[in-house]
């Protein structure tokens, strides 16, 4: 059967928007169908992300814009699926892509027809908390920028076609059913939050102060309904008193969500501190059961949220709200940890509502064929846990379980993984190689410029003289040519502006319009194709900076295009083309270590033909996975992992280095030379190692404790050792009374971080030993426990089996006692006050922690950083997760953090996507803005080289003068003002350039 | 009401402004003239070429001025001299009825039929009217009321609604709309249209008072709800819009109450 190099995606948001990036840059075709009519998701809606608070959409709009762009991208808005057929390589679809009545090819996004339509309607985007026309765009930044009319709302008065200057308003516009042949689907449909209305003891709908999590998430942002202030609904005050109630429709059996949301309490706290950030009077109070902080950093946020914020936490669930009808405001009940019934007021309350399947899971998983698990969630494998059960299928972000951005976007990668694997054949068979005419060679010449100055509709012409900045353009020097245009972006001035270059033999070229961050690409694609350098463009922002901002000032606005005009004139002058440096791209992967991680990575690249080294430092595969059994869903680890061994031992594109260590790596992306060294006493020859990728897979350690007389007395043992005992029959009936020990080298001082797998372990080890000898004793000391996601269901088996949880505090923490030969516990528990256990068995759960030691070896070697934890960091916490700032390089498993297993195979398949974005290609571009060296004036002082965040420049010992690598150089530009020597330049922002723009600044 | 009027109600003789069609209503009024009906001399007479031709704004702007009631006179529905004037007049009392009816005058305006041949008839509705208004006593917007500042700046937001171009959109495609079709080749409910009508002019009308209000000086939503006498959450909902349009703009922070300003 023929594969077909094109790949489906479901869904735009971030995870629909990773998958589709990265096999659009791997070499594949990319349909993104999106049932609204703009991409972006949730995160779209989110002002800020945690645990940076990193602002949302400034993260995301350049993914959006680049997928917008994107030619091997094509996005099917307001898109749904209607039938499927064939199978895996060769699937067939029909799609509806439903009426927007305004034609997307023609809608420039200008907006005129939302600003005349008469009717108000409800913005969606927003949470229906302000208003918004008929005729709409779903919000500023959406991509695509278009518009499109809301049939409902709109009363058919003609008014939006009568202004829309572009023609796009197509009352008659039909539905339309089209048809395309993918060879794979990834589905990220998303989740669609918890609706609370129904659960009437929060009044929620009722009760005008009482809001969603998602709404209030807008009413943080500053695109928001309060322009970002924190406001109470009733009458617009500043609430001070904030009460935020966790676990809304999440952990909750009596209405059918008994699974944890996972990203709830993460994101509860980042909206206590911000609107602490955002307004100092506010004081906010979270209400949970569990704080449930257990990625990357996150308790970290939580510390600092409590201390730096004052973000009060009180261990509870309230049963119930009622309002104070004079005030507006929310009274509180609810039962203290100690047992006593406490009533507080409130201004306002946040319901921190959960992540539910999406409304149209069950239609999905009928059309195409796949299984769903018991919430509705795409059923997925522990190993496999991005392969849906129909064969082509994968599943990525919250369809396939509650998660956060990072993990979406990693399994994002991870689904684009095993769509690789399947199409590798068909790579490259379907994309469009655009092919331009030869540059024409403009060295030597003088400046011939020409200037398209926009009027976008009215947006720039309503505010702006146009005609006279393009006659003030037309005097300036060395200009040729100006003229206006109704849009410069629409389809057929690209035509016209191609002509009039070779009409008037034009060499340079100014568009004076919106801004370059979303149109600069799309006109230096047009002068190419007019055979004139990408870089012999420059622009001018009068639209976004000027008649936007400037709307009552209309002649001051017409002198300030005139100004951004001159200075782009100036600068355009001294442009020169620049040339893409182009690199060779070896296709051979270094992998280090070969646990889990390591192994699904390894297998990933050989199984799509890419010659693997995997270099291993035991004396076996397997690392961390050959103490484990079974993971928490009972799935047979050990039979995972020899069969995962064999399959490597017999690809032959892998090749296994077992007891070897890396010695030196030298060279950058595509161009690696690694030398190995033997651990231990084993000769090793095996020479120079060429290849252009390396996976870091370095695992953790498990944390030995010091505590609790552990190695001092045989009763007490570690959660692995207890396993051991439990799942290979070792263990001593005689043993009565067990008590466990969570966070035991997890979240103390010298490890702040929740060590994220130890509470699974605990129950998982506490089950077992229930199901075989139910009459044991066993008690947990714990701190949070958390059963994130769906292993919620395990804590309540557990306890339904009659395992006893007990919280202690922090700083009060369980102690051991030895009395004669019997082992005592005394614990301080807020619940019951003190106690103290006999026991017969002490089971440690000890955390993971980073191999310090390699881990601060391996890191300059590598050039890549590590955190305060000493885990390998990656490029950006959020959107670039299993990355390195360094190109080509790339983080999976515990290297990364302390993950499970299941996670951790996700990662290492996303590790094999990203790289993949490189491995399809025999040469890779790089930027043409970069920096250089004028080495007769480089003083080799080095300065630059502690500069450069992307390690790109090195020092040539020899003549002491510094190189920069134009691979790995960004065009970032903060060498060049380090430079005390002023040897450095950056080429397209050259000094001379930005000093003559700046004598143009009068 | 009546029974209890006070002696120099009694005298009050008000001021009634006639817009009245050249085509039928005005020869109504001639023939009323040469058939020598007598009616109360309180009406003073307005011609245009038809009643399509009363701008709301005339309505609100006479009002304001002080008069006491106002009477639209037009040709009988199907009667009109340009085909559908009238009907266009209708949809546009429509509008200024429900608009008065907010600051309770719309009991002050009248839109009626007079063909050319109802002389007596025009007769008998100008005595009612000006019987009725009689009886209702001054306009509260008449010098003779002394009119209070609430009052005039409750009129100025209406005045403002009629000149909304949102609203005159509206108004004017409404027939279209309702009646024969709209660009989708539909036809648009007419309750369906009266409740988005009413919805958007009561929305527009809250909105420029509190415009107003804000003009005046800064204020919280709280001192603006409590002039106005109206719900808080209505009153910060609308304001939203307000800032959404980038009308008003945030001025201080008064304790937890953020106080507002006009933007200039």
């Amino acid at each position: 059967m023929e594969k077909i190099g094109a790949v489906l995606v479901i869904g735009g948001g971030i995870a629909g928007i990773q998958s589709a990036l990265d096999l659009a840059e791997s070499g594949y075709k990319v349909y993104v169908t999106e049932k609204t009519t703009g991409i972006g998701g949730v995160m779209a809606q989110l002002d800020k992300t945690f645990p940076t608070n990193d602002c949302s959409m400034c993260i995301l709009s350049p993914k959006l814009v680049e997928a917008g762009r994107h030619p091997n991208i094509e996005l099917l808005i307001n898109a749904n699926i209607l039938k499927l057929d064939g199978e895996a390589g060769n699937f067939k679809l029909n799609i509806l892509r439903k009426a927007l009545f305004i034609n997307s090819e023609k809608c420039t996004g200008c907006g005129i027809c939302g600003q005349e339509c008469p009717v108000e309607s409800i913005d969606i985007y927003n949470e229906h908390m302000v208003i918004n026309s008929a005729a709409f765009v779903k919000y500023p930044q959406s991509v695509p920028l278009v518009f499109s009319i809301n049939k409902d709302m709109c009363i058919g008065c003609g008014i939006c076609q009568a202004v829309c200057k572009a023609h796009a308003v197509e009352y008659f516009q039909q539905d339309e059913e089209i048809n395309i042949n993918v060879g794979a689907i990834i589905l990220a449909p998303g989740f669609d939050e918890f609706d609370p209305a129904p659960l009437q003891v929060y009044g929620y709908g009722k009760y005008p102060n009482v809001v969603s999590s998602i709404e209030f998430e807008r009413i943080l942002s500053a695109s928001g309904p309060y322009s970002g202030m924190v406001l109470r609904p009733s009458d617009g005050d500043i609430p001070e008193k904030v009460a935020f109630l966790q676990c809304i429709g999440s952990r909750d059996v009596h209405h059918a969500k008994p699974y944890c949301s996972s990203v709830c309490c993460m994101y509860t706290a980042k909206e206590a501190v911000i609107a602490k950030e955002h307004q100092h009077q506010v004081n906010p109070t979270i209400f949970s059961m569990d704080i449930r902080a257990y990625g990357k950093d996150f308790d970290k946020y939580i510390i600092r949220a409590q201390d730096e914020y004052g973000i009060r936490y009180i261990r509870s669930r309230i049963s119930s709200i009622e309002e104070n009808p004079r005030n507006n405001n929310l009274i509180l009940n609810y039962e203290s940890e100690d047992g006593s019934l406490i009533s507080e007021e409130y201004n306002m309350v946040v319901l921190s509502v959960g992540l539910n399947p999406p409304d149209d899971a069950i239609k999905l998983s009928k059309i195409f064929g796949f299984e769903l698990n018991e919430y509705n969630f795409c059923k997925t494998d522990h190993f496999t846990p991005s392969k849906t059960s129909k064969s082509g299928i994968f599943v990525c972000g919250a369809f396939a379980a509650p998660k956060d951005i990072p993990e979406s976007v990693i399994q994002a990668s991870a689904s684009a993984a095993h769509a690789n694997i399947l199409l590798h054949s068909a790579r490259n068979s379907l994309v469009t190689k655009k092919v331009y005419p030869p540059e024409i060679n403009v060295e030597g010449q003088a400046p011939r410029i020409g200037i398209f100055v926009c009027h976008c509709g009215t947006n720039i012409g309503g505010y702006v003289d146009v005609p006279s900045v393009v006659e003030y353009a037309k005097n300036l020097e060395n200009v040729e040519y100006a003229e206006d245009n109704l849009y410069t972006c629409s389809a057929d001035t690209q035509i016209k502006i191609v002509e009039t270059i070779k009409e008037h033999n034009l060499n340079r070229v100014i568009v004076a319009s919106c801004t370059p961050r979303t149109h600069e690409p799309l006109f230096q694609e047009t002068i190419r194709e007019a055979g004139l350098n990408p870089y012999l463009f420059e622009m001018a922002n009068i639209r976004d900076q000027c008649s936007w901002v400037h709307m009552h000032v209309p002649i001051a606005a017409t002198d300030k295009s005139k100004d951004l005009v001159r200075m782009a004139v100036s600068k355009a002058n001294k442009i020169e083309p620049l040339q893409r440096t182009i690199l060779d791209m070896n296709h051979n992967v270094l992998v280090i270590g070969g646990g889990i991680s390591g192994l699904s990575a390894a297998l990933g690249f050989a199984e799509q033909g890419f010659m693997t080294y995997l270099v291993e430092k035991t004396t076996e595969l397997g690392g961390h996975a050959k103490n484990i059994h079974a993971s928490i869903e009972g799935n047979n680890v050990q039979e995972f992992l020899s069969n995962i061994i064999e399959k490597a031992n017999k690809n032959e594109n892998l090749k296994i280095f077992l007891e070897s260590e890396i010695d030196t790596i030298e060279g950058f992306v595509g161009n690696f030379e690694t030398k190995l060294k033997s651990s231990e006493n084993k000769e090793n020859d095996e020479g120079t190692l060429e290849h252009g990728i390396i996976v870091v897979a370095t695992g953790g350690e498990q944390y030995q404790p010091t505590e609790y007389l552990y190695s001092k007395d045989p009763r007490v043992v570690t959660q692995i050792d207890f396993e051991k005992m439990l799942f290979e029959s070792k263990f001593d009936e005689k043993v009565n009374k067990i008590v466990m020990i969570q966070c035991i080298g997890s979240r103390n001082e010298k490890n702040p971080y929740c060590s994220r797998v130890c509470c699974a372990e605990a129950i998982k080890n506490s089950i077992k030993l229930k199901d075989l000898y139910p009459e044991k004793e066993v008690i947990v000391l714990f701190r949070d426990i958390r059963t994130y996601g769906l292993k919620e269901k395990y804590y309540r088996e557990a306890r339904s089996k009659g395992v006893m949880f007990l919280r202690f505090e922090e700083d009060l923490p369980p102690e051991l006692e030895k009395e004669g030969e019997n082992l005592v516990i005394h614990v301080d528990s807020p619940n019951i006050g003190k106690v103290d256990l006999e026991l017969d068995l002490l089971v440690l759960s000890v955390g993971i922690h980073p191999p310090y030691e390699s881990n601060e070896k391996m890191a300059p070697m590598l050039k890549v950083p590590l955190n305060d934890d000493k885990f390998f960091l990656e490029a950006h916490v959020k959107l670039r997760p299993v990355d390195f700032a360094t190109a080509g390089i790339f983080v999976c498993g515990l290297a990364h953090s302390p993950r499970s297993i299941d996670e951790s195979i996700m990662q290492a398949n996303a590790v094999v996507s990203r790289a993949s974005t490189y491995l399809s290609k025999d040469e890779i571009e790089a930027e043409g803005i970069i920096a250089t060296v004028d080495i007769s004036k480089c003083s080799g002082c080095g300065l630059c080289i502690e500069t450069c965040a992307y390690n790109a420049i090195t020092m040539d010992e020899e003549k002491m003068v510094v190189e920069i690598n134009s691979g790995l150089c960004k065009g970032c530009g903060a060498c060049v003002s380090s430079c005390r020597g002023l040897a450095i330049d950056l080429l397209g922002y050259t000094d001379e350039e930005i000093y003559l723009v700046i004598n143009e600044f009068k | 009401m009546t029974e209890s009027k006070s002696e120099s109600e009694k005298e009050f003789e008000p001021k009634i402004l006639g817009f009245l069609c050249n085509w039928c209503s005005y020869a109504g009024a001639d023939l009323a003239g040469v058939s020598r009906n007598q009616y109360p001399p309180n009406v003073r007479v307005i011609r245009l070429m038809c009643s399509g031709r009363v701008d709301p704004n005339f309505v609100i702007d006479a009002l304001i001025k002080g008069a006491d009631g106002i009477l639209i006179l037009g040709c009988h529905l199907g009667d009109c001299h340009y085909g559908e004037g009238n009907y266009e007049a209708q949809a546009n009392y429509k509008m200024v009825d429900k608009l008065l009816k907010f600051v309770k005058l719309d009991n002050r305006v009248t839109l009626d039929w007079v063909s050319a041949a109802e002389g007596t008839y025009f007769a008998k509705i100008v005595t009612d009217f000006t019987n009725k208004i009689r009886s209702l006593g001054p306009s509260p917007l008449s010098k003779k009321s002394n009119p209070s500042i609430e009052i005039q700046l409750k009129m100025k937001a209406v005045k403002q609604v009629v000149y909304n171009p949102r609203i005159r959109k509206l108004v004017g495609r409404e027939r279209n709309i309702t009646l024969n079709e709209n660009v989708y080749e539909e036809i648009i409910d007419k309750d369906e249209f009266d409740l988005l009508l009413n919805e958007t002019l009561e929305a527009e009308y809250v909105r420029n008072q509190i415009y107003f209000h804000l003009e005046e000086s800064p204020k919280s939503v709280k001192e603006i709800s409590n002039k106005m006498g109206i719900d808080k959450k209505i009153i910060f909902e609308q304001l939203l819009v307000l800032r959404q349009r980038s009308l008003i703009d945030l001025s201080e922070i008064k304790g937890y109450s953020p106080v507002y300003k006009v933007k200039k």
